[in-house]
């Protein structure tokens, strides 16, 4: 029983994550495909709160948190550190972080990273929030969601803008491979994983995690909800390489964006008279989503003109 | 004088803490119909699900949380959810 | 050479792995100078223009965790805004090694030279050595990597904008052999590796942080006999004394001490000469290192005298000049002279030796403890509108 139970993890369990976090699923997935010869930069957020907690650690692999916004800048000087000491053969260098650490916060570390092209995969963990201090709003936080920063009221329906489009930001710095994925399915997320090792230079994975108390539904949902997400093609799944929408994921039976955002607390109140508006906002992104398609990666997701 | 408080920190060092402690639920892999998806498997936030064969998972109940996912996700409900003793249902 | 030259060439010669840059005025020409010698095959390192001085403090942080020699450069803006990751790097027990060529901070917006920057950040667990001139630039710069890779504490080497790094002095520059035989290759205990897997960066509780604290301090209270150990071991090496935490100047004697760290120690030599033939008992005191702060150093150097000016290029805005505060603690419990700040030079403002004998002659006649701003010009006293 004992050499049964054995379980060859590179992310271990005993970590504080919320039972049902989707972060956990993918950061674990992650590191599956990677393997143990890969040095992780992570910055500050739920994951790294959750799986270093002195005096334990979750990670099995060489693995260094710095601060909030320098996941990538810690990732490219490691890189190039290796490189220059002929000890880079053989290793591969990720840079994770959350929404908040890449979109906002990690922006700029984020682009000196692509331009200058190092050789780092590095993987945004999008659970839509500052989900580590609180459920705050991001930039990646849904138009319509309820965070502690962007509550409905008298005066507000919720979080005013959509989600910035940071795969396009990737394309447009000429990064080689740019992907999302959804740990509803595993696989296809471990496969992406493995291919954007293979290839040199940058790489840009924005990978969807839902997250239990800050999008508020039921832990056993974690994977339902990603899933939804892609079904509703509020969150489009696609490969870019080299600039060209290599990849669409099309949804055979698509389904209506209630279907995902009744089962989640964060987007109860647009179910009350009044909020059809952003209800019909979030089914024009999804129709958008729903339009990309294989191609060059032109100005996707903002197909609306001005009128 | 060179010891680094919270420098450097063992790896999986996390295992120490079982976090069976959270749950209310845990699963019982029935084994039945399994189909070898791996769902449950590749599902689990804490990595404690493992397989035994090609068609036959188990849990490590240290760690499990009793998130539910690997239940909920099984196509063939080939894992069930049962209460921990002293544990009730919640109030839905 | 110009200074700045002079500090790319020890930085060099100290064999980095990975030199990182951004440029702000006055730090330029050093990362030019080491862009350079890269791209002549003279320096043979990773060398990353970063996209900001945070990014730049974060780079050389991945590149020493990974067990590299790592370098940087920078000023005021850029040294506030690297700020958290200077904390970081110390906290980490990383040994970078980084120029600051001292420069005024922002606003108002001024790139000539002050020692506001690296004073605003003493508490940041890293070594600050002020140099006086450009020789002893570069070997601070040698003995840094030497001080920083033992203690496992970075070190910054201040050296006063413009003054010093635009400035053309004759320098001896060691040969590689030399500096090889005093500095060996960096062999970090421990780095990210994947053969040996750790975790770096764990978020500690209120139950093990302070003594993670505790340890920086007490390795930085030692850092003091490491720092003068190894100017004589430099001087043993290469035949000149350019190092230590304290140097004084004409102290014999003398009733009144002046206390500077930087260029301007070079003046107030001159200065001290000519007041000592003017009869009046003055000597100099320079701090050669302001982090950690030699206090028993200091005491002993000056005790028993019983006026001290402290001149500096810097104040602690609501209080007094930073060096002067530090000054008092040299004699903490004890009876101490009277200590007195002299704000002069904000901004790249010129102190002359009249200045500085004036304030000298000014605390002869009246000791009593002051602080004071020199050198105000008087027609810009009443603001824009006056």
């Amino acid at each position: 029983m004992a050499e049964a139970a054995r379980i060859i993890n590179l992310m271990e369990p005993g970590h504080t994550g919320c039972a049902g976090c989707g972060q956990a699923i993918a950061a674990r997935l992650v590191l599956k495909a990677a393997g143990p010869r890969v040095i992780v930069a992570n910055a500050t957020g739920c994951l790294e709160v959750y799986t270093t907690t002195y005096p334990r650690s979750s990670w099995e692999v060489p693995w260094i948190h710095s601060l909030f916004e320098n996941a990538a800048s810690v990732a490219s000087g490691m890189e190039v550190a290796l490189k220059a000491m002929g000890r880079y053969e053989g290793v591969k260098i990720i840079a994770q972080a959350g929404d908040g650490g890449t979109a906002d916060i990690g922006i700029g570390c984020l682009s000196g990273m692509f331009e200058r092209g190092h050789d780092i995969l590095y993987i945004c963990f999008d659970n839509e929030g500052y989900m580590n201090t609180g459920y705050q709003r991001s930039s990646l936080t849904p138009v319509g969601a309820r965070t502690t920063t962007s509550p409905p009221g008298r005066m507000s329906w919720g979080n005013k803008t959509r989600k910035k489009n940071i795969p396009l930001i990737a394309v447009a710095h000429g990064v080689p491979y740019v992907a999302t994925a959804t740990p509803a399915e595993p696989r296809d997320l471990v496969r992406k994983v493995q291919k954007a090792l293979e290839i040199e230079g940058p790489k840009y994975l924005h990978l969807l995690v839902p997250c239990v108390p800050g999008w508020g539904y039921e832990s056993e949902l974690s994977v339902t909800m990603a899933r939804l997400a892609a079904e509703t093609y509020l969150f489009p799944v696609f490969e870019i390489e080299n600039g060209v929408i290599t990849k669409v994921k099309k949804i055979k039976e698509r389904k209506p964006v209630e279907d995902y955002l009744r089962p989640q607390r964060r987007f109860a109140h647009l179910f009350k008279p009044g909020g059809e508006p952003i209800l019909e906002e979030l089914r024009e992104i999804a129709d958008e989503n729903a339009a990309i398609e294989l191609g060059p990666a032109t100005l996707f997701g903002r197909v609306k003109s001005e009128d | 004088m060179r010891v680094f408080v919270g420098r450097r920190v063992k790896p999986g060092s996390s295992l120490a803490n079982k976090t069976k402690a959270w749950r209310g639920k845990h699963p019982v892999y029935k084994q039945v119909d399994c189909i070898g998806c791996q769902r449950c498997f590749l599902g689990c936030p804490e990595g404690t699900v493992y397989q035994i064969d090609k068609k036959k998972f188990d849990v490590n109940l240290d760690y499990c949380k009793g998130c539910g996912i690997c239940a909920h996700e099984c196509p063939v409900d080939d894992i069930d959810m049962v209460l921990e003793v002293g544990c009730e249902e919640p109030e839905s | 050479m110009e200074g700045s030259k002079a500090v790319a060439e020890a930085v060099r010669l100290c064999r980095p792995n990975l030199v990182c840059a951004y440029p702000i005025t006055p730090q330029t020409h050093i990362v030019e100078g080491l862009s350079q010698m890269v791209a002549d095959g003279r320096l043979e390192a990773g060398y990353v223009l970063a996209e900001s001085e945070f990014g730049a403090a974060s780079i050389v942080l991945g590149a020493s965790a990974v067990g590299g020699r790592a370098y940087t450069a920078t000023s005021s803006q850029g040294l506030l805004l690297m700020t958290e990751v200077m904390f970081n790097i110390a906290g980490m027990r990383l040994p970078v090694v980084m120029t600051c060529a001292n420069r005024a901070v922002s606003a108002p917006i001024n790139i000539w030279n002050d020692q506001q920057d690296a004073v605003s950040i003493r508490d940041s667990g890293w070594i600050q050595l002020f140099v006086e001139d450009n020789q002893e630039a570069l070997d601070s710069h040698i003995q840094a990597f030497k001080i920083a890779e033992e203690l496992m504490i970075p070190v910054m080497v201040c050296m006063d904008g413009y003054v010093l790094t635009h400035t053309l002095e004759p320098v001896d520059l060691p040969d590689q052999e030399e500096v090889d035989r005093f500095l060996p290759p960096y062999n970090p205990s421990y780095r990210l590796d994947p053969d040996e897997p750790f975790t770096m960066g764990s978020m500690v509780g209120p139950d093990a942080y302070m003594e993670t604290r505790y340890h920086v301090h007490m390795d930085m209270m030692e850092a003091r006999g490491v720092i003068e150990r190894v100017a004589d071991e430099f001087y043993r090496s290469f035949g000149r004394h350019r190092g230590g935490l304290v140097e004084t100047y004409d102290i014999e004697g003398a009733d009144l001490v002046l206390v500077s760290m930087g260029s301007l120690l070079g003046t107030m030599r001159d200065a001290v000469d000519e007041l000592r033939e003017e009869g009046l008992k003055v000597g100099i005191l320079k701090v050669r290192c302001f982090r950690p702060f030699p206090a028993s150093a200091v005491h002993d150097a000056i005790k028993g005298v019983g006026v001290v000016g402290v001149i500096e290029k810097d104040v602690s805005l609501g209080l007094e000049g930073t060096l002067c505060s530090e000054m008092r603690a040299a004699f903490c419990g004890e009876e101490s002279p009277e200590i007195s700040s002299f704000i002069m030079g904000l901004g790249g403002r010129d102190i002359t030796i009249e200045e500085i004998k004036q304030v000298a002659r000014d605390l002869a006649s009246n000791p009593a403890c002051r602080v004071e701003f020199r050198g105000l010009r008087e027609e810009l006293m009443k603001g824009d509108e006056g």
